[in-house]
C-alpha cells in the first residue's frame, strides 16, 4: 500500500467515524426532537390538553349537544392498588366543566407513589378533551392501607367534531418505583 | 521443479496453526471465517425455527411454554439477521471485493480481524441470554427482535445480555462497513473507475454507508433501553413521562433500512450472476446503480410504515404510505434490469442461475404483498398477522438468503479451485425452493384469515395450513444438510475449476477475480493490475 493511499484511507476513516458518532448523537437528539415535532404537528398529546378555568368562557356552552364520556382505570404490573372511577360514565354538554372522582386504595404495607397516565379513545378526540384539574398532573402518594378520592375536573371543547358521540378516558396507574416491575414480571 | 513453482511457493506462504486464524489480517481467511460463522449461525437460527414450527404443528401448548416460544422467536430473528445473513454478506465482501477491484487486501486489515472476532463473543452473549432465564434470570426476551418497551423493560437479565449482544454486533458491523467503504473508495486498481465497478461492489458500498448511518441509531436506542431498565431514566417509560412509541421510531429508523442492508448485497450478487449465465452485459448498468442510490435514500425515510397502528395522524401515515409505495419503482427497476439482461441472452441454468431466476420471481411476489401492506387501511387489517410473516420471509429468504446461496455456488469454484457437484446443487435448489414455498405460501392465507403472529397457540381452524407449513419448514431445514455436504465435497476435491470456471463471467463490468487462478494465491494483486 503506498503512502498516499494510506493517507487517504486515514482521512476517509476519520470522516466515516465522525459520521458514526454524529448518527449516535442523532439517536439521542431524537428524544427532544420527537416531543418537539409532536407538539408542532399537534400529535401525541396523549392525555388531553391542560387548560385554565378562566379560558373556558370563550367558546360558551353547547346545551343542545350531549356527549357521553366513559371512565376507565387500569393497573400496570407491580402496582397493588385498587383504583376505580366513582362514575362509570357521564353525559356532558361540551363547554361545561364537570368534576369526577377516582377512588384509590393502597393494598400494600408500604408507601407507594403512583403516576396515572391518561389515554383517550378515539385518539382523534384527544385535542378536544381539556382538563382543568387532574390527579394525573402530579404523582399520587398513598400510605399503607390509605384510601383517597382523586379529583378530575374536565371540559369537552364545543369544537369536538359532531361524529364523536362517545369519548372514553382511560387511566393506567403505574408505580413510580420501576425496579419493582421486573420482580412483578418474574413472580408471575 | 521450475523456478516459477518455487517462487509461487514462497509467494503463497501462509502462517500455520491456529495463529493463522486468530491473528489473521488476510481478507480471504477472514472472509472464510465470516462465512463459516454465518453457516453455524444459520443452523442455530434454523433450529429455533424448527422448534417454533414443531410447537405450531397443532393448536395448544405441546413443546414449549409461551415465554420460551417467544424467546425462540426472538432468537430466530436476531440470529438470522445479525448472525447469518449479515456475516455471510460481509464474508463475501471480504473474499471478493479486494479481488474484484484489484486491491491487495482490505484497506484496514487489523480492524478487519477485530470486526470478525467480536462476532463469536456476541453469539455467545446471545446464547447466554437464552440460558440465564432457566437459572433464575427472570423472564426471557419475549418481545420479538423489535424489543418494544414496555415489555422489554419488564424482562429479566436475559434482556441485558440481548442488549449487549446488539452493542457488540453493532460495533462489529460498523467497523466492517467503514473498512469496506474505505476499500472500495480508495483501493481500486488504476483504471477501475466508478462506472467500471462490478455491481457487487456498488451494492456493498451502499450497504456499508447504510450501516454506518443506521447502526449507531439502534445502538443509541438500546442504550436508552438499558438506562431505563437500570439507571432510573424514563426515555420510554410512561410512568416517568417517557413514550414507548419513541422506541419504535428509533428501532424502525434502523430496522427498515436494515432490510436493504440484507437485500443489497444479494442484488449485487445477482448483478454478477445474471450476466454471466445470460452471456450478456448487465442491462442498463448505470441506471441500475442510480436506482440503488434512490432505493437507499428512500429506504431511510419510510420507517414508520411498521407502526401504522400506533395512532399517527392521517397526514403522517399518508406520507409514509406514499413513500413506501414509491420504493417499488427502484426495486421494480432492478428486477426488470435483470429480466432484460436475460432477454435473448444465451442462458444456461447452472445452480447460481437457477437461484437468480427464482429470486427475481419470488422476490417480486414479496414486492406485491409489500405494496398491499404499505396501504394504510389494508395494513390495519394485516398488521401483526401471518400475512406479514409470509411477506417478509418472501422478501428475505429469496432476497437475502438465496442471493447468498447464488453467490456461494458462483464463487465456490474460485474459492476452492474445485467445481461443486452440479447435480447435487440442482437437487439442493429444487428441494429448498419447493420447501420454502410450501412453508410460507400458505401463511398468506392464514394471515388473511386473521391468525396473529408471535403467539404459540392458535385457533383449530388453522390446523391444516399450519401442518403444511410445518412440513415445508422441516424439509427446508433438512435441505441445508445437503448444502453443507456440497460445500464439504467441493472443498475436499472435484473437477478442477480453472481460472475461469464460468465462460460468461467476462461480460460487462466483470470483477478482476477471474484474472486470478482458482484457488487464488494467499496474497493476490500485490502490484495492482491496470484496468483498460
Amino acid at each position: 500500500m503506498t503512502g498516499a493511499t494510506k493517507k487517504s484511507n486515514r482521512r476517509l476513516v476519520l470522516w466515516l467515524t465522525g459520521f458514526v458518532a454524529a448518527m449516535f448523537g442523532f439517536g439521542f437528539a431524537m428524544v427532544p426532537l420527537y416531543s418537539l415535532v409532536c407538539n408542532v404537528v399537534g400529535i401525541n398529546k396523549a392525555g388531553g390538553s391542560r387548560v385554565l378555568e378562566k379560558q373556558l368562557t370563550r367558546l360558551g356552552v353547547d346545551e343542545e349537544r350531549t356527549v357521553r364520556v366513559e371512565f376507565d382505570a387500569t393497573l400496570n404490573a407491580a402496582l397493588d392498588w385498587d383504583v376505580k372511577p366513582r362514575t362509570a360514565h357521564l353525559d356532558v354538554h361540551p363547554g361545561k366543566p364537570y368534576d369526577v372522582y377516582y377512588s384509590a386504595r393502597n393494598n400494600t404495607d408500604h408507601e407507594v407513589v403512583a403516576q396515572a397516565i391518561p389515554g383517550i379513545t378515539p385518539w382523534q378526540a384527544t385535542e378536544y378533551f381539556n382538563k382543568i384539574a387532574c390527579f394525573c398532573f402530579n404523582q399520587q402518594k398513598l400510605a399503607p392501607g390509605e384510601s383517597a378520592d382523586l379529583k378530575l375536573r374536565f371540559v369537552l371543547s364545543p369544537e369536538l367534531p359532531p361524529k364523536y358521540s362517545t369519548v372514553t378516558l382511560s387511566y393506567t396507574f403505574m408505580d413510580t418505583n420501576r425496579n419493582k416491575l421486573k420482580h412483578a414480571a418474574s413472580a408471575r | 521443479m521450475s523456478t516459477e513453482a518455487i517462487h509461487d511457493d514462497h509467494h503463497d506462504h501462509k502462517p500455520s496453526g491456529i495463529g493463522r486464524w486468530l491473528f489473521s489480517t488476510n481478507h480471504k481467511d477472514i472472509g472464510t471465517m465470516y462465512l463459516i460463522f454465518a453457516l453455524v449461525m444459520l443452523f442455530l437460527g434454523g433450529a429455533s425455527a424448527m422448534m417454533l414450527r414443531a410447537e405450531l404443528w397443532e393448536p395448544g401448548l405441546q413443546i414449549v411454554d409461551p415465554d420460551t416460544y417467544n424467546n425462540l422467536l426472538t432468537n430466530h430473528a436476531l440470529i438470522m439477521v445479525f448472525g447469518a445473513v449479515m456475516p455471510a454478506a460481509a464474508g463475501m465482501a471480504n473474499w471478493m471485493l479486494p479481488m474484484m477491484i484489484g486491491a491487495p487486501d482490505m484497506a484496514l486489515p487489523r480492524l478487519n480481524n477485530l470486526s470478525f472476532w467480536l462476532l463469536p463473543f456476541a453469539a455467545l452473549m446471545l446464547i447466554l441470554s437464552f440460558v440465564v432465564p432457566h437459572f433464575g434470570g427472570g423472564v426471557p426476551i419475549n418481545t420479538g427482535w423489535t424489543l418494544y418497551p414496555p415489555l422489554s423493560l419488564q424482562a429479566g437479565i436475559g434482556m441485558d445480555f440481548g442488549i449487549f449482544t446488539l452493542h457488540i454486533l453493532g460495533i462489529s458491523s460498523i467497523m466492517a462497513s467503514i473498512n469496506i467503504v474505505t476499500t472500495i473508495v480508495n483501493m481500486r486498481a488504476p483504471g477501475m473507475t466508478w462506472f467500471k465497478l462490478p455491481l457487487f461492489a456498488w451494492a456493498w458500498l451502499l450497504t456499508g454507508l447504510l450501516l454506518i448511518m443506521i447502526m449507531p441509531v439502534l445502538a443509541g436506542g438500546v442504550t436508552m433501553l438499558l438506562f431505563d431498565r437500570h439507571f432510573g431514566t424514563s426515555f420510554f417509560d410512561a410512568a416517568g413521562g417517557g413514550d414507548p412509541v419513541l422506541f419504535q421510531h428509533l428501532f424502525w429508523f434502523f430496522g427498515h433500512p436494515e432490510v436493504y442492508v440484507l437485500l443489497l448485497p444479494s442484488i449485487g450478487i445477482l448483478g454478477m450472476v445474471v450476466p454471466t449465465f445470460s452471456r450478456k452485459p448487465l442491462f442498463a448498468y448505470k441506471p441500475l446503480v442510480y436506482s440503488m442510490f434512490f432505493l437507499t435514500a428512500l429506504g431511510m425515510v419510510v420507517w414508520a410504515h411498521h407502526q401504522y397502528t400506533v395512532g399517527m395522524s392521517k397526514e403522517v401515515t399518508t406520507y409514509f404510505m406514499i413513500g413506501t409505495i414509491l420504493i417499488s419503482i427502484p426495486v421494480g427497476y432492478m428486477l426488470f434490469s435483470f429480466i432484460f439482461t436475460m432477454w435473448r441472452g444465451s442462458m444456461t441454468f447452472e445452480t447460481p442461475m437457477l437461484f437468480a431466476v427464482a429470486i427475481v420471481l419470488m422476490f417480486s411476489f414479496a414486492g406485491v404483498t409489500g405494496i398491499m401492506l404499505a396501504v394504510v387501511p389494508a395494513d390495519l387489517q394485516y398488521h401483526d398477522t401471518y400475512f406479514v410473516v409470509a411477506h417478509f420471509h418472501y422478501a428475505l429468504i429469496p432476497g437475502a438468503l438465496f442471493g447468498i446461496y447464488a453467490g456461494v455456488f458462483y464463487w465456490l469454484p474460485k474459492w476452492t479451485g474445485h467445481m461443486y457437484d452440479e447435480r447435487l446443487g440442482k437437487i439442493f435448489f429444487w428441494w429448498t425452493t419447493i420447501a420454502f414455498n410450501l412453508t410460507f405460501f400458505v401463511q398468506h392465507f392464514v394471515g388473511l384469515a386473521g391468525m396473529p403472529r408471535r403467539i404459540s397457540d392458535y385457533s383449530p381452524v388453522f390446523t391444516d395450513f399450519n401442518q403444511i407449513s410445518s412440513i415445508g419448514a422441516f424439509a427446508f431445514g433438512a435441505s441445508h444438510f445437503l448444502f453443507v455436504w456440497i460445500i464439504i465435497k467441493a472443498v475436499r476435491g472435484g473437477k478442477r475449476a480453472g481460472d475461469k470456471p464460468w465462460d460468461g463471467a467476462q461480460v460487462g463490468n466483470a470483477g478482476l477475480e477471474w484474472a486470478l487462478p482458482s484457488p487464488p494465491p494467499f496474497h493476490s494483486f500485490t502490484t495492482p493490475p491496470v484496468v483498460k
